[in-house]
């Protein structure tokens, strides 16, 4: 059975306060200089080949559920490993 | 390479995205001759979302400035700031004061519901802070389409969980508002949030920089590129769903999202920090950012001061350090606050932000001159007079006409639609009326929202009014309520926005406490439209008169036009936030029957008036007619007598009678604690008597032997009073009509909203 990734991320320009709660834990622990911004993965199982035609439908699917793509991009690639 | 004011003047002829940006030619032609060139990047930025219709009140202020001829005080003191302000502060007594404001947010509630609402929550929360005020309560009063509509199912989830979310993890109790869902508020949900703020008289501040030498901070999150045009471009124009609500022609690296993401604890950590630089008496002049970000908040404190501004916009703190100027001044982040500060007391400032872990930093100063200059890598980019900016706007005189099509609808009455006849029509139309939308339980929504937290709340929805205790050793506490009637204003907005003021002071007033104040948000279409046009001066008129003859001050509010789709404008809908006084919170009256065998009687006088009521609505899918009739000395006279009697303990309960008319009050008085009623309406016709929406009337419960007291009170007041039965049981029965269980009424209305939502998938 194939796997398809959909990667959820903030915008760039929106502020991402999960993200940034991260990072100062991460300073108070020690780790220094580390910047995060916190997204969220979709694993999708897909059954049989995964066609263009089958990678734009998740797409679409991302697109009206998996992402809030007022605030969120997302990227829909087939998992290779 | 920014554009400065030495290149602008170089390059006079260079054309300008001024349209782009929300201009007008001749607002554009009037800002070239303020400045006797052509405006930077940077200025056309600051002027383009400072005169923007959400921000300068261009349409709005012929006729708000009506509003400053009402009396500066109220029934318990002085008006210590009004209109203008960031908010209205009153003097409440005992050495207190109060604020309070309602604000909306509904273009960005519908293009994004979560943060939509919860940033305006975040703004309105700011607004209050800024006055000097501890943020104590808010409520929150929205508008939706209809229950059963698919967008209805996306937009009420996400605002309500938005205004949830933001207000519970500030600790900030929401203890009111309303519900509405109304076919005009499809496409255009309306998201009013008010928010009330206590405050010692001497803690009161102001929003004006002075002083030449003191500092300018910023403090608070880190500027980015979210929400930019905001202001300009979502909130002031004729809104196309279709679009994400871009601000083009910056020629930015990116299409920038016009909503912004809210960050509470942030929020939190910002309140906390800013009452203690007040505490420390440390700060001369204090701004919220809000519409407009740092173009507002430096040119209107510039502004209101008594001397001109210095900014180094490389000193503000970035999370995108792709920026350019003109983004950075027109940025709407959450979360940050301005202040002007003397210089020794800036390290003392800088000590606290840092202890709060809030991000302060000095970016300019007050200077002698009466210009604002901003600096970008070392050279001017912006250099102008801030009042332009700020208070000078633009002010329009949009014309205005009333409709032609309003005679026709007030012509189309209710007398021709079919009313039940018999107990077991009246029965039948009793359950289909408290299972509809606009009529039935809201917990689903209310439930949402911590009502309790700081301790301090003692009557929350689903009561008439929030209450708060402010004093906890005297019992000192306001109440507030919100009341807007679309549908009342449709058919005759002078009189539907008096209808609105006069149910939000009557809510307050049943609550036990002393009405003194309102604050209004004025949602409209677009004013560009003389039908809409003609409703706002309506409605503003009839507050002003309102309010005169009641004797009460408007402290503030918002106008919110382009509430429309496509061409259909929403309903008008005045939301009236009405602030009380009580001396002693422990002497409040609740809605619900208490115990059995009490005497219900029923206050003020019931006509024949079901137009544009819910039942013309739900039953004939109706609007015409005229609105009920408004008697304001009644009203007035009416809110002695429940303060009063309150003050004396007389009354078990007190509910208002609004939408539904008295059966609608009678159960929700039984329901609230499964008391029921059992009451006589003697030879009046019984659907009158029950559904119509005759306004001035409150239903009370009362001991037996305080029976005489009440009479003698009512006479005194000079306010009809009828007997209409005795409390008890678990039925609602109606002589001669009707019985219905209460649980058969409590199933029917608890139903539709937890039934739509699961029929969502919510």
């Amino acid at each position: 059975m194939a796997r398809v990734v959909v990667d959820v991320m903030p915008k760039p320009e929106i502020l991402d306060p999960q993200g940034k709660a991260v990072t100062g834990a991460l300073d108070r622990l020690g780790f220094s200089g580390l910047t995060v911004r916190q997204g969220k993965r979709f694993e999708v199982e897909v059954d049989g080949e995964v066609t263009a035609a089958r990678l734009a439908e998740i797409r679409d699917a991302a697109e009206k559920l998996l992402a809030n793509t007022v605030i969120e991009t997302f990227d829909v690639r087939l998992d290779q490993a | 390479m920014a554009d400065t004011v030495k290149n602008a003047a170089r390059t006079l002829d260079q054309p300008q995205p001024w349209a782009e940006l929300g201009l007008k030619e001749d607002e554009y032609l009037r800002i070239r001759d303020i400045l006797g060139r052509r405006p930077t990047a940077a200025e056309l930025a600051m002027y383009s979302v400072m005169w923007s219709e959400h921000c300068s009140y261009k349409s709005s202020k012929v006729h708000l400035r009506k509003f400053g001829e009402l009396t500066q005080e109220t029934p318990v003191g002085k008006m210590l700031a009004g209109i203008g302000e960031n908010a209205g502060v009153i003097d409440v007594g005992q050495g207190y004061a109060v604020t309070f404001k309602v604000e909306s947010h509904n273009h960005p509630s519908y293009v994004e519901p979560y943060q939509g609402a919860a940033t305006g929550v975040g703004g309105i929360v700011r607004d209050i802070l800024a006055m000097g005020a501890r943020p104590v309560a808010v409520l929150d009063p929205l508008r939706f389409g209809p229950l059963d509509a698919p967008d209805t199912a996306r937009v009420l989830p996400g605002v309500v969980a938005g205004v949830g979310g933001y207000g519970n993890c500030l600790g900030l109790p929401n203890v009111g508002g309303e519900v509405v869902f109304d076919p005009s508020y499809a496409g255009n949900p309306l998201v009013n949030a008010l928010c009330v703020g206590v405050l010692r008289h001497e803690d009161l501040h102001l929003a004006k920089a002075t002083g030449a030498g003191n500092l300018v901070i910023l403090y608070g999150a880190a500027t980015g590129g979210d929400g930019i045009g905001g202001v300009s471009v979502l909130a002031s124009e004729t809104f196309d769903a279709a679009s994400d609500g871009s601000a083009s022609g910056l020629g930015g690296p990116a299409k920038r999202p016009s909503v912004q993401v809210g960050d509470p604890f942030m929020e939190k950590l910002l309140i906390e920090c800013t009452l203690e630089i007040f505490a420390a008496r440390i700060v001369s002049g204090i701004q919220d950012l809000g519409g407009a970000g740092l173009s507002c908040a430096t040119s209107e404190l510039a502004s209101a001061g008594d001397g001109g501004m210095h900014v180094n916009l490389d000193q503000v703190p970035l999370r995108d350090s792709t920026l350019s100027p003109e983004e950075i001044l027109m940025s709407e982040s959450q979360e940050r606050m301005m202040a002007v500060v003397e210089p020794e007391h800036v390290e003392q400032f800088l000590r606290i932000c840092a202890k709060w872990d809030v991000l302060a930093t000095v970016i300019g100063e007050v200077t002698d001159g009466d210009r604002l200059t901003i600096d970008w890598h070392g050279e001017t980019v912006v250099d102008v007079p801030p009042r332009t900016v700020a208070h000078d706007g633009p002010v329009y005189q949009r014309p205005y006409a009333r409709p032609a099509r309003q005679d026709r609808i007030q012509a189309d009455g209710v007398d021709v639609l079919p009313r039940p006849v018999g107990g077991e029509e009246l029965a039948a139309t009793v359950l289909r009326l408290v299972a509809s939308p606009n009529l039935c339980d809201k917990s689903w929504v209310t439930d949402q929202y911590d009502r309790y937290v700081r301790g301090n709340s003692v009557l929350a929805q689903p009561e008439d009014a929030g209450m708060l205790r402010i004093d906890p050793d005297t019992g000192l506490g306001v109440a507030v309520s919100t009341d807007g009637n679309g549908r009342f204003a449709y058919l005759d907005p002078y009189a539907g926005a008096q209808l609105s003021l006069a149910e939000a002071y009557r809510n307050v007033a049943v609550s036990g406490a002393q009405p003194v104040a309102i604050t209004d948000c004025l949602n409209f279409g677009s004013p560009e439209d003389p039908d809409v046009m003609w409703q706002f001066s309506e409605t503003v008129e009839g507050l002003v008169g309102g309010c005169r003859e009641l004797g009460i001050p408007v402290t503030g509010g918002n106008v919110s036009f382009y509430n429309q789709t496509g061409e259909t404008a929403i309903l008008p809908t005045p939301v009236v936030g009405v602030l009380g006084v009580i001396d002693d919170v422990s002497h409040r009256t609740s809605v619900g029957f208490r115990r059995a065998g009490e005497e219900v009687f029923l206050l003020g006088d019931t006509r024949d008036e079901l137009a544009g009521s819910v039942w013309a609505d739900v039953v004939h899918a109706h609007l015409g007619g005229r609105p009920p009739v408004l008697d304001l000395d009644h009203e007035r006279r009416l809110a002695e007598l429940l303060v009063r009697g309150a003050g004396r303990g007389l009354f078990s309960s007190a509910h208002d009678l609004a939408d539904g008319g008295l059966i609608q009050a009678l159960v929700e008085a039984s329901l609230r604690h499964g008391v029921g009623v059992r009451v006589d309406l003697g030879v009046a016709d019984p659907f009158v008597a029950l559904f119509s929406e005759s306004t001035g009337r409150v239903v009370v419960s009362l001991p037996a032997d305080r029976v005489p007291e009440l009479i003698e009170l009512a006479e005194a007041a000079r306010v009809p009073v009828r007997r209409l039965g005795v409390t008890g049981d678990d039925v609602l029965e109606v002589e001669g009509q009707f019985t219905l269980p209460l649980s058969e009424i409590r199933a029917a209305w608890q139903a539709p909203i937890p039934a739509a939502m699961a029929a969502a998938g919510h």
